[in-house]
């Protein structure tokens, strides 16, 4: 893979008995990814950092996926007194883990209960929580997504299957400068006897995004 | 030996902070976003600015400006980030929904007045 995820040619050695779409990114280079490679060569020759670098912050994000978070997310749903120390602090107690941070961001954990559903959004352009949940879907990045969790939170959940009843205070969270935030989801009702592994299978990635509920079902689906 | 809470006090007694050590606003305090419209790199979105609210939480530590960092000027201006409360209908009057539905967001302190 190249820095834009491209596969090289190179990368595809084995026989071609089959016929398959096209792998090479076959339109012309977009202003942005021009853009991008004329900076990161110029950084590179001024040796600001090394190819190598890059590298190995693509390993760091791509070690980052949503079972990072529905570990955390378990661990509070078992363990009361870390669930607290989440609550009251989300980096250092992801960081007893061993869940390291790579930057200078700050983790707001946010806690749904009865009264109370959170959403995250960051309106400006994708700030996400990286170090627990890796990369942002597509849809947290565009225009829509962002534009109208903080205009009409409700509809956008609607959307999802998701619906608040008017009892249920919605907070939106707008992240934009040092702060990440993580939903932590309800635990539903009749996992009292699963396992570890069989919660984190229903804690998906947008329930940590708070655009859905964890559901028993989410975890059928998954399996 | 003293108790934690006597010494915290002495020296509570004894010490200048300096500036920007401290927050300015505590949590509760009712605040207006200011309604700048600085040129260049910015963190606090438009549709927020002018918009009341209330101080929820002092995110520690002080943090250096995002707008600041934008242009490599780093060194020495961290300042308290607020998280701040606003509700859904203060930022659009025609909001449909619960009127404790609220918008968050953390805000620099040079962003925040006192109202």
């Amino acid at each position: 893979m190249d820095l834009q995820g491209h596969s090289r040619p190179a990368d595809h050695d084995h026989d071609h008995d089959h016929d398959h779409a096209d792998i090479t990114k076959s339109s012309a280079p977009q202003y942005y990814s021009i853009m991008e490679t004329a900076v990161r060569e110029i950084l590179i020759e001024k040796k600001m950092f090394e190819a190598d670098e890059i590298r190995r912050q693509i390993e760091v994000l791509d070690s980052r996926t949503p079972a990072l978070g529905a570990k955390v997310v378990v661990r509070a749903w078992v363990d009361p007194a870390f669930r607290a120390r989440l609550l009251a602090n989300g980096r250092t107690a992801c960081e007893e883990f061993d869940i390291s941070f790579y930057d200078d961001t700050q983790l707001i954990v946010l806690e749904n209960t009865e009264k109370v559903h959170n959403l995250i959004v960051c309106t400006l352009c994708s700030c996400y929580p990286r170090p627990v949940l890796g990369l942002p879907p597509d849809w947290y990045k565009l225009k829509p997504y962002r534009a109208r969790a903080v205009i009409e939170p409700r509809s956008v959940l609607a959307e999802f299957g998701t619906i608040i009843p008017d009892d249920v205070e919605v907070r939106v969270s707008d992240s934009t400068a040092m702060v990440r935030y993580l939903v932590l989801p309800r635990r539903p009702e009749g996992t009292e006897d699963f396992s570890e592994e069989e919660l984190a299978a229903i804690v998906t990635r947008d329930t940590m995004i708070g655009v859905v509920p964890a559901t028993i079902a989410a975890g059928r689906v998954k399996q | 030996m003293k108790q934690e809470a006597e010494m915290k006090n002495e020296i509570a007694s004894m010490v200048v902070t300096a500036w920007g050590e401290q927050p300015i606003f505590q949590v509760g305090d009712r605040i207006r976003i200011r309604p700048r419209s600085p040129i260049g790199h910015y963190r606090v979105p438009t549709y927020l600015r002018g918009k009341r609210g209330r101080v929820e939480r002092v995110i520690e530590p002080t943090g250096i400006d995002n707008e600041q960092e934008g242009f490599g000027r780093n060194a020495g201006s961290k300042l308290h980030y607020y998280r701040v409360a606003v509700p859904l209908n203060e930022i659009w009057p025609d909001y449909v929904g619960s009127p404790r539905d609220g918008l968050h967001i953390e805000v620099y302190e040079t962003w925040l007045e006192r109202i």
